[in-house]
């Protein structure tokens, strides 16, 4: 299975390079709602209005008011609270799961790039197997047999996205290995770790960073999606899939404890794409 | 090699000279084969991915006042003291002949619980294939036609949007506008009788119409992209130069050429019903297999998710499978 994701044309050598690390306005709203995100998720535990777990208002389903200023949930918890809490799942279990994915897919595409032969040939063959299998799928069988914690779900979150990642940096590492310079360097005798760490990955750390964004989404997408089914992040925690499934119930009443929890999660992905499609040239490589 | 008759290149698209040539079949059958290894493969991941489970699933099934001796006779009378490899052979065959096995929790005949069901989901995913895929071409060949106007970019946009938010969320959305705000129809599609046309129709609008964005949301981004690729080609660029409109330029030159690549842009888009499916048949209570299976996980049902988790990963292989031939065949370079 292929992901749409647009491959950058490689650099060429004596290209002119006057472009800049100016970014547009779409990608700097982008990157500031990112960066909003990530502060949350990180110091917002202790600036949380009210105590995250605790029943503050009699009336669940609560309408926004002063008091509350997302309403409350089906037991009467403020969801302002529970979002700035929540960040801190949607966000660090991602974030730990892309790298993980990415730092190995990277490296295997790497050194499959650089040996070829059948290591290249085999493992191509296994990941592109297992990249045919969907994702929430995966999920949904690797939760059902192992059960739900967060170091299995980062796991699982990382083995589901790792492939495409492989596939992305294999692609894109195969063009550079064919380079007179890479050849240059082989002829000198560099080892093989030398080649991949000083001569490829520098002249692919960019594309790679700018994939690593769009997988990003995909797998707050994934787990948000796992949590929505409750077999993602379990009660009495919760992240932003999980707030939207406890508060289900409050949809027919059109609550606004349904309506925040997927605006953040909207608002987190939609401007990563942004920031992603922006990217300056430089970063990101692209020939348009 | 070219087969005999085939000499001439320019006999274009179409041609008989196209299911002559040994290299397509040869090309299509290597194809089919990775499909079949993949295949295997999954199973392989499926089956012992499942059999991770912590514990014993005799005693599980028993509970822990079960004394040793019965959890012993379980074992055996359920396979359970063989290989994992033999066991594994086994469920395999008995996939393939359709021998499901039989359910922990109910115990009943894993065929007959799917078999009802399965029919439910594929009435639902060929609706909204019916339903999106013309829409979604028109609109992404619209987009490539008017590329950089404000109707291409109103397009992208909301694309964009559609595809950055979870499934879960269109799902709820639609059901906040159609259901709560304009009360058109009913929030859970079988909660509600069915006796009537209109009951029907209305019960199944929601779960369809939230299906449908998803998938068309993909398809417009990909049939889009597929345009303008061949709007970009020189023949195009020549179409135009020589006089012809924007729109003969674009659906008499440049469409049939697209229609490969389209194709499997179609086939591709619809292989996300699968991940659509499981998050919308959970919202709206579909009793459609992907319901099944998230019951299943919730009572740790074994048996019934490997077969459930089959289903799905059988019909999107078969869709990107489907995908890639489609780009084979159409392709005239891969014939040589």
């Amino acid at each position: 299975m292929t992901l749409p994701l647009r491959l950058p044309r490689v650099r060429r050598g004596g290209e002119p390079r006057q472009k800049t690390y100016v970014f547009n306005w779409t990608g700097r709203i982008g990157l500031a709602i990112i960066l909003f995100w990530c502060v949350v998720a990180i110091v917002g535990q202790w600036f949380t209005p009210y105590p995250v777990g605790k029943i503050v208002d009699w009336n669940y389903f609560g309408p926004v008011s002063s008091q509350f200023w997302m309403g409350t949930d089906y037991l009467g918890r403020d969801i302002f609270s529970r979002i700035m809490m929540g960040a801190r799942y949607t966000v660090g279990i991602s974030l730990a799961a892309v790298t993980l994915a990415c730092a190995a897919g990277v490296i295997l595409g790497m050194v499959a790039a650089v040996i070829g032969g059948w290591f290249d040939t085999l493992l191509s063959r296994l990941l592109d197997a297992f990249n045919g299998i969907p994702s929430l799928l995966f999920g949904l069988v690797v939760v059902a047999a192992v059960g739900s914690s967060i170091p299995i779900l980062i796991l699982t979150l990382a083995a589901i996205y790792m492939p495409g990642s492989y596939r992305f940096a294999r692609a894109l590492a195969v063009n550079i290995n064919t380079m007179d310079f890479v050849t240059v360097a082989r002829a000198r005798g560099e080892a093989t770790p030398y080649l991949i760490l000083r001569e490829i990955f520098p002249n692919i750390v960019g594309p790679v960073l700018a994939d690593l964004g769009l997988r990003f989404v995909f797998i707050v997408l994934v787990l948000s999606g796992l949590s929505f089914l409750g077999l993602g992040v379990q009660p009495p925690n919760a992240d932003w899939g999980a707030l939207v499934r406890e508060n289900i119930e409050g949809l027919s009443y059109g609550a606004p404890a349904v309506i925040f929890p997927s605006l953040a999660i909207a608002s987190l992905t939609i401007s990563v794409n942004m920031f992603i499609d922006n990217l300056p040239t430089k970063i990101r490589d692209r020939s348009e | 090699m070219p087969a005999t008759g085939c000499a001439s290149p320019a006999s274009g698209k179409g041609s008989p000279c196209l299911l002559r040539s040994s290299t397509t079949w040869l090309l299509v059958a290597q194809r089919l084969g990775i499909a079949l290894i993949t295949l295997v493969i999954v199973s392989f991941a499926v089956f012992f991915a499942t059999q991770l489970l912590p514990g014993d699933v005799a005693q599980i099934l028993l509970g822990q006042a079960a004394t040793p001796e019965a959890v012993a006779g379980l074992r055996t009378a359920m396979g359970l003291d063989e290989p994992a490899m033999l066991r594994f052979i086994h469920w395999l065959t008995g996939l393939a002949t359709g021998d499901l096995g039989v359910s922990y929790v109910n115990h009943m005949e894993i065929s007959t619980l799917i078999a009802g069901r399965l029919a439910n989901s594929l009435e639902l995913a060929g609706v909204v294939a019916a339903l999106s895929t013309p829409v979604a071409l028109c609109l992404g060949i619209l987009a490539a036609m008017y590329r950089g106007t404000l109707l291409d970019r109103a397009i992208s946009v909301a694309t964009i949007v559609v595809i950055s938010v979870p499934e879960f969320m269109v799902a709820t959305l639609a059901v906040l506008i159609f259901a709560v705000w304009l009360g058109w129809f009913p929030a859970l599609s079988y909660g509600v009788d069915v006796d009537s046309i209109g009951a029907m129709l209305r019960a199944y609008a929601l779960p369809v119409i939230s299906l449908s964005f998803v998938v068309s949301a993909q398809m417009i981004r990909m049939t889009r992209a597929a345009m303008i690729e061949t709007i970009n080609t020189p023949y195009v660029e020549m179409a135009l130069l020589k006089g012809a409109s924007r729109t003969r330029m674009v659906l008499v030159h440049a469409l049939p050429n697209a229609l490969g690549p389209i194709a499997n842009a179609v086939a591709l888009s619809l292989s996300y019903l699968v991940g659509g499916v499981i998050i919308v048949e959970t919202v709206f209570n579909y009793p459609g297999v992907a319901k099944l299976m998230v019951d299943a996980v919730a009572t740790r049902d074994l048996p019934l998710i490997q077969s459930c988790a089959m289903i799905f990963c059988f019909s999107y292989l078969s869709l990107t499978t489907l995908a890639d031939m489609i780009a084979i065949l159409s392709n005239p370079r891969l014939r040589r």
